[in-house]
């Protein structure tokens, strides 16, 4: 048995669009000195998944800056490894291109040749925007065993109307065979089975339904293909425990990111599983140091920082330097950022390289956090 | 068929360091740990990379497990080509006999070989002891303006300091006139640092006429160096400005990780321009807790911090519980520290376990010695450990008996 895995990079960009206007989603930065995407990349080496396309449709230069040969997730490889896949432009006009579409299902058209000579048994597709640990080992196992056309991961959740609008609900007899697909319904609270986002089927079927979807002018991948055929075909719920952050607001990027810090378990469970680490773009950054007089407390720290003021519940970013007499509280400072000597930020997502100058005092809250964009001085 | 190389790298690194007592005592020297998260050798191997030298030999002999896995295909340094890279080298059998390295020179003399697949003008010969960062380009430059036919790395020290050191006497020009290994009454202050640039064609005739010299103990300072000088080569000294510390001692190796803390440290590796390459271990970033305290300290990935820590340097992995307390200390890779225990003026290598309220070591200001712990120990709950001790299995077990 053997799985090529498939990545969209740029799928639900618009979720969040402060942090991704100069990036993928797959490339948005997470948890001090994660991507997105290494999360997904983990699971899917961890799974022994060596064979792996990232489909990307635009502004993807920060995401082959990150990924680079793959070699810090042993990806690169002679045979098999990572590869970028940008849309396919040909001196001739595609009409994939012009449509400039990033679902999934028009995404998959597009390099519907790179598919077509996947050797590998399964394929497992996977978006970026729901951070967790899993081992797709199982997942694929099962999809054997019930000798399913397509198994999809879900999560069993308790929700609001307002969080159902942005999910796919799924609803399955007791096989686990999936009987109903509402995606993002108007008007749904309470318990229900929500899409991870993550979908197992065999290669060759994968090919069927590109080559259908081409045929008939198909473009989404949930209602074209999923829904239309839950009706006579063995699709099927893999229900997921375990820590699962869908990020799919730019609070909810807030959110999910503090939870690291309030909740132990979180951490745990996303990077302590035994055997399973999160890999990384390795920086060779020094140790932080912590200068004498400073005080931080509660909060994650990634290495190459200089801390001389107060840090209180925020995620720290490599190589961010926190002033003397600065206080940072329930923030994020990403990667490099300068807070100047006696700055006081509260809230605050700052993004990259930004500069807070001495003695500002920046506050936003906590359902909406202020944000600082990519090299901004303030 | 390789390509051609200007300059080759040897990295003397078989040494035992035995004046690390437990810390060499499963490792190589070079493999020890240092700041935090690096080991001894990155240093050497960084600066080949930054000064542009992509082929190096690594001359080991002692205890090589862990070195020999540090290093695997040098994929850390930039350091995994197809026609250049790491390699390690060990002694091995040869139709003639098999023979361990007999001294510097030996080693280096047995792996000709390796040197001349690449036909290299020049070899740089570097030891796996120090901590420095230094730019062999430019050392490779004077080398050449020269005209020289060996050029020796030295540093400026105090003259009370230089009966320590193989002495460099110069004239005016740099050129070495004498060479005097810890000499009682030194002349001059320029120690030799053991980096050493020779042409590959007088390195290969020296080194074949001192393997033939069966009253030679095969030694670069005490036989190669003298025996080029009295001969009249043109061998210069070239002095080095900035850090560089010999890390052979348990006091210097503490120094040395001390010299990294600061808010302007005396050695800094914070230059973006000259980094410090080692493997990396992914490990989640630290958390620091709510009961967290550190100031002047150095933490790294993976670390938990829920008690003090002051003016010490951690290395990844280390979890520090509620209630206990560092001070002046450098802790290797994934120790634990107990709730409530205290740890002062002590270096505690890796995997090892102090239980709760355990006391290890004595206040820096008493005038107290380091007290130093070995790995992968566990050590119980309400342990004394005075200081100056050098605690390993033996000592533990001791320890226990003497209790019943």
């Amino acid at each position: 048995m053997s799985a090529y895995g498939i990545i969209f990079s740029n799928i639900h960009d618009s979720h969040i669009p402060e942090l991704t206007r100069l990036r993928t989603i797959a490339s948005v930065p997470f948890a001090c000195r994660y991507r997105f995407i290494d999360f997904t990349l983990s699971n899917m080496v961890n799974s022994n998944i060596y064979n792996i396309s990232v489909i990307t449709n635009y502004n993807y230069q920060s995401l082959m800056d990150h990924i680079g040969s793959g070699k810090d997730w042993d990806l690169a490889r002679r045979s098999g490894g990572i590869k970028l896949l940008p849309p396919n432009i040909t001196a001739f006009a595609n009409p994939y291109i012009q449509n400039a579409s990033n679902s999934r299902l028009d995404s998959l058209k597009s390099v519907s040749a790179s598919l077509s000579r996947i050797k590998d048994d399964y394929v497992v597709l996977s978006d970026c925007d729901v951070i967790c640990n899993v081992d797709f080992t199982d997942m694929i196992r099962y999809h054997q065993e019930t000798g399913a056309d397509m198994t999809i991961a879900v999560k069993n959740v308790e929700m609001t109307s307002e969080q159902a609008k942005s999910n796919v609900i799924f609803r399955s007899d007791e096989s686990g065979r999936i009987t109903e697909v509402i995606p993002y319904p108007a008007d749904f609270s309470g318990e229900a089975d929500i899409s991870l986002n993550m979908i197992v089927m065999s290669t060759s079927y994968l090919n069927h339904l590109v080559l259908e979807a081409q045929t008939r002018g198909y473009t989404s991948l949930t209602r074209d293909i999923i829904a239309r055929t839950s009706g006579y075909k063995n699709n099927r719920i893999y229900r997921c425990d375990g820590y699962f952050a869908a990020i799919t607001s730019f609070a909810d990027y807030y959110k999910h990111s503090m939870e690291l810090i309030e909740k132990p378990w979180v951490r745990e469970s996303l990077f302590n599983v035994k055997s399973r680490p999160v890999y990384t773009k390795v920086r060779n950054s020094t140790p932080t140091y912590y200068a004498a007089g400073s005080a931080a407390k509660n909060s994650m720290i990634a290495d190459g920082c200089f801390i001389e003021g107060t840090v209180e519940n925020s995620i720290i970013f490599r190589g961010v330097k926190i002033g003397r007499n600065a206080t940072v509280r329930n923030s994020i400072i990403m990667q490099d950022t300068i807070v100047g000597d006696g700055a006081f930020l509260n809230c605050v997502i700052a993004d990259k390289n930004a500069v807070i100058r001495d003695q500002r005092m920046l506050s936003g809250a906590e359902t909406q956090p202020f944000y600082v964009s990519k090299g901004k001085m303030i | 068929m390789y390509k051609k190389q200007e300059c080759v790298a040897m990295l003397l690194a078989g040494g035992q360091g035995s004046r690390l007592y437990t810390l060499t005592e499963k490792t190589a020297k070079p493999a020890v740990r240092f700041g935090g998260k690096y080991r001894i050798i990155d240093f050497p191997l960084s600066n080949c990379v930054n000064s542009g030298i992509y082929t190096v030999g690594v001359l080991t002999q002692y205890q090589p497990l862990q070195l020999n896995e540090y290093i695997g295909n040098g994929q850390p340094w930039d350091l995994d080509r197809g026609q250049s890279g790491v390699m390690v080298l060990p002694p091995y059998q040869a139709k003639s006999g098999a023979d361990w390295y007999k001294g510097t020179a030996n080693a280096i003399y047995q792996n000709f070989n390796f040197i001349d697949r690449y036909d290299p003008d020049y070899v740089l010969i570097l030891s796996g002891d120090h901590i420095y960062k230094m730019d062999y380009a430019k050392m490779l430059k004077a080398h050449k303006d020269k005209g020289a036919d060996c050029t020796i790395a030295v540093l400026e020290v105090p003259l009370e300091e230089a009966s320590r050191f193989g002495i460099m006497n110069t004239d005016d020009e740099l050129r070495i006139t004498e060479f005097e290994e810890k000499p009682k009454h030194p002349k001059s202050t320029k120690a030799s640092m053991g980096i050493y640039i020779f042409n590959t064609s007088v390195l290969r005739d020296y080194l074949e006429a001192d393997e033939a010299d069966p009253n030679s103990s095969k030694d670069f300072g005490k036989n190669v160096i003298p025996k080029m000088l009295a001969d009249g080569l043109k061998m210069y000294a070239y002095p080095f400005r900035g850090y560089w510390k010999d890390v052979g001692t348990i006091d210097s190796l503490w120094e040395a990780n001390m010299d990294l803390v600061g808010e302007q440290p005396i050695f800094d590796l914070r230059d973006r321009d000259w980094r410090i390459y080692s493997r990396n271990t992914s490990e989640a970033p630290h958390f620091v807790g709510e009961y967290a305290k550190v100031s002047n300290s150095l933490i790294t990935e993976g670390c938990t911090i829920e008690g003090i820590v002051e003016n010490s340097v951690l290395a990844s992995g280390v979890k520090v519980c509620r209630g206990a307390y560092i001070k002046d200390s450098v802790i290797m890779s994934n120790v634990t520290i107990g709730e409530g225990s205290t740890v002062n003026y002590s270096i505690i290598d890796e995997n090892t376990v102090i239980g709760a309220g355990s006391v290890v070591g004595r206040a820096k200001a008493s005038g107290e010695k380091i007290a130093v712990i070995g790995s992968d120990l566990s050590i119980k709950p309400a342990t004394n450990i005075p200081s100056g001790e050098m605690v390993d299995a033996a000592w533990l077990a001791n320890e226990n008996k003497s209790k019943n």
